[in-house]
């Protein structure tokens, strides 16, 4: 309205512009609610943005964080329980639609929960979430039946089940297609052989979005995403991965020994699996950038108040220029990054293709939170080695972010085929 | 006796977990650019109206709340937890920073009267000015009976069952409608907004006013001379005796020598 009301303030015609004034100042006037302090927020977000993460930072300060501690000695977090507090407050469905328990709002509402998730004191657990909300379910939600969608999305939304994405194998992580799991063809089912890896939730997933190849072809159009409940008679959890950091959320390895499920829970067009997945990485990607604002911008934070407080050779740390400046670099680099990742998800919201900037957006963000880590941590001296602190724990969480949800090096390559600088497959 | 209506006072204040720091020119604490949210107590008073209503005592809940604009947040937040109506009371920034328990009574028991209210409901304190007295002005201005620190409240035939935290323990009272209330901490525990009911409360009705719709004059009754943290604690010192000690204190000049 405010925007509408602009534009007709400078336009030339005065009986349209009449009109219109009238109505666009009693629409105002209505909606003074939400009219009034749209100017505070950032450029994505608005004042029913706010009262959303309000919303979820009270849920996250009361009912996740007190705990965060003991489950990451247990190297587990209840994610059943979790999960269920975050569905039955609308948390895990906000771009969902509404038939399925979702909330049917633009993908700027699911930025503003993704980036309040960083307030969780670990990465472990906005990473599990991540999981349930955008990297198992984009795919059912536009391309699935509405018999898988009743079967698999509407729980994972309302929280009851606890859902994976089942793409990576031991020996297939970045090169997505040359996975070897093969669901073959018997009668109107699937017998999936094969097994994955790397599967966040995989100890507790209820179902897996699970990628197979199921038809011959090139390997870019013979694989399909098949809802795979985890009960199948055929599934092994065979593993739970020790990991470096991360460690709230369990991590499995799964074998499939003639696991039979119905063709029927294949999603979308079987043979498109591997395209449906590429379109899932931009919201895996964006939600990596994301999540990583907030982090940044604490270990940042509590590196100051460290340091302040902090003495050496007489004075604070902080007073040291190379200390203060080296904060100050690594802020303005965290809003250059915050940038590209509204931009991203402005453009997303609009309906636009932003893989190149998604990915970008992975790219930096996996870098960034390194080295403000690495160099937080520094700063924080032998204290900030112990598990008494927190930079401890997000040195070895945020490790990850240049790894899992596609590696720098694969965000590269991406880049540079959108570039069409990698030699051999240059077009025309 | 359903079909009660409720009217519950929401106040707009500097959250709990801020750490508060007061203005160099000490004519007040930073509020500018800090969070704010509900006052603890006035979410425990919205949760039990919304408890009320799921249990059918009451039937309508109309949210209030008194200052500046950014006071609809918090009636959003009432109104996402369950209220059915808001009313914001507009007072300008300035004239808010001298507003008084009394202004505020004053002004909800105009509204608790148009209204038709059976019920008023506020927090027992604020946690910024923790003033512990606009519920029972309320009340007196009303000349309604008062249940004060809540902490549980039933429903008995016309009259409302009140077990309040006094000092001495617990007592219970009966108090017959209508009335006034106050929540204490164990009263409940708020409910979050969850998602769907902050979008539905975006539908639900919000008006401004301001004071002299209700005939009250909001000058300031008293002026604020300064205000500064507490003085910092000074460091003690450990003794070795009984007669050291009466010495020092002699020394301090605490004592008479």
């Amino acid at each position: 309205a405010v925007n509408t009301l602009r534009v007709l303030r400078a336009s030339p015609s005065l009986v349209i512009k009449r009109q219109f004034m009238t109505s666009i100042s009693l629409l105002q006037s209505k909606h003074q609610l939400t009219q009034s302090s749209e100017e505070n927020y950032d450029i994505i977000y608005g004042p029913d943005h706010q009262q959303l993460r309000d919303s979820l930072r009270k849920l996250i300060d009361k009912e996740i964080n007190p705990y965060v501690d003991e489950w990451e000695q247990q190297q587990r977090f209840p994610a059943h329980i979790v999960f269920k507090l975050l569905g039955d407050n609308g948390f895990l469905g906000i771009t969902r639609p509404k038939a399925y328990g979702g909330l049917e709002l633009d993908y700027t509402y699911s930025a503003a929960v993704t980036e309040e998730l960083g307030n969780i004191n670990c990465g472990g657990i906005p990473m599990a979430i991540g999981v349930q909300t955008d990297m198992a379910t984009p795919a059912l939600a536009k391309f699935g039946s509405d018999y898988l969608k009743k079967e698999f999305l509407a729980p994972s939304i309302s929280g009851d089940r606890v859902a994976c994405l089942g793409v990576s194998e031991v020996g297939s992580g970045s090169d997505v297609a040359s996975i070897q799991t093969r669901a073959s063809r018997k009668g109107d089912d699937l017998i999936i052989n094969g097994g994955k890896m790397w599967i966040t939730n995989g100890t507790q997933a209820d179902w897996m979005c699970c990628l197979a190849n199921t038809n011959e072809g090139k390997p870019h159009v013979n694989k399909s995403l098949i809802c795979l409940p985890m009960n199948t008679p055929g599934v092994t959890v065979a593993k739970e991965i020790k990991k470096l950091g991360m460690w709230s959320s369990d991590t499995a390895q799964i074998f499939f020994e003639d696991v039979q499920v119905p063709r029927s829970h294949i999603i979308g067009e079987e043979g498109q699996g591997f395209s449906y997945q590429m379109l899932q990485f931009q919201e895996e990607r964006i939600f990596a950038a994301l999540s990583a604002l907030v982090p940044i911008e604490k270990m940042i934070t509590e590196t100051i108040n460290y340091t302040k407080e902090r003495k050496i050779f007489g004075q604070p740390i902080l007073s040291n220029q190379v200390v203060h400046f080296t904060l100050a670099e690594l802020t303005a680099e965290l809003e250059l990054l915050r940038s590209a990742a509204y931009r991203a998800v402005a453009l997303y919201t609009k309906g636009q293709d932003v893989m190149k900037l998604a990915s970008i957006c992975k790219l930096k963000s996996g870098r960034l939170i390194r080295e403000v880590s690495d160099k937080c941590l520094q700063y924080w001296g032998g204290m900030g080695f112990t598990e008494e602190v927190m930079i401890s724990r997000s040195y070895r969480d945020y490790r990850l972010v240049s790894i899992g949800g596609g590696a720098d090096e694969v965000m590269l390559s991406i880049i540079c085929k959108l570039m069409n600088t990698l030699p051999g497959s240059r077009k025309q | 006796m359903s079909g009660l209506r409720i009217l519950v006072g929401c106040k707009r204040v500097i959250d709990y977990a801020v750490k508060i720091r007061v203005k160099p020119d000490k004519t007040g604490v930073v509020t500018d650019g800090v969070k704010h949210s509900m006052n603890p107590f006035d979410e425990i008073a919205v949760e039990e109206a919304v408890r009320m209503k799921e249990k059918k005592i009451v039937s309508e809940i109309v949210a209030v709340s008194c200052g500046p604009t950014q006071c609809q947040e918090v009636l959003r937040t009432a109104l996402a937890m369950g209220a059915d109506r808001a009313i914001h009371v507009e007072v300008d920034a300035a004239t808010y920073e001298n507003l008084q328990p009394l202004h505020v009574a004053k002004i909800i028991a105009k509204i608790a009267q148009e209204e038709k209210v059976d019920i008023v409901v506020t927090g027992k304190q604020a946690i910024d000015d923790d003033a512990n007295q606009t519920g029972q002005m309320v009340a007196a201005l009303l000349n309604w009976p008062q249940a004060t620190f809540a902490s549980k409240i039933e429903k008995t035939d016309g009259e409302l069952k009140v077990e309040r935290e006094i000092d001495g323990g617990l007592e219970t009272i009966k108090v017959k409608l209508p009335a006034v209330f106050t929540s204490d901490l164990r009263l409940n525990e708020p409910r979050y907004a969850t998602l769907p009911n902050i979008m539905k409360a975006k539908k639900k009705p919000l008006v401004k006013k301001t004071p002299t719709d209700f005939g009250v004059d909001v000058t300031a009754r008293q002026t604020i001379l300064k205000v500064e943290e507490p003085a910092v604690r000074q460091a003690g010192s450990k003794l070795a005796s009984a007669e050291e000690l009466v010495t020092k204190l002699r020394e301090a000049g605490l004592i008479p020598s």
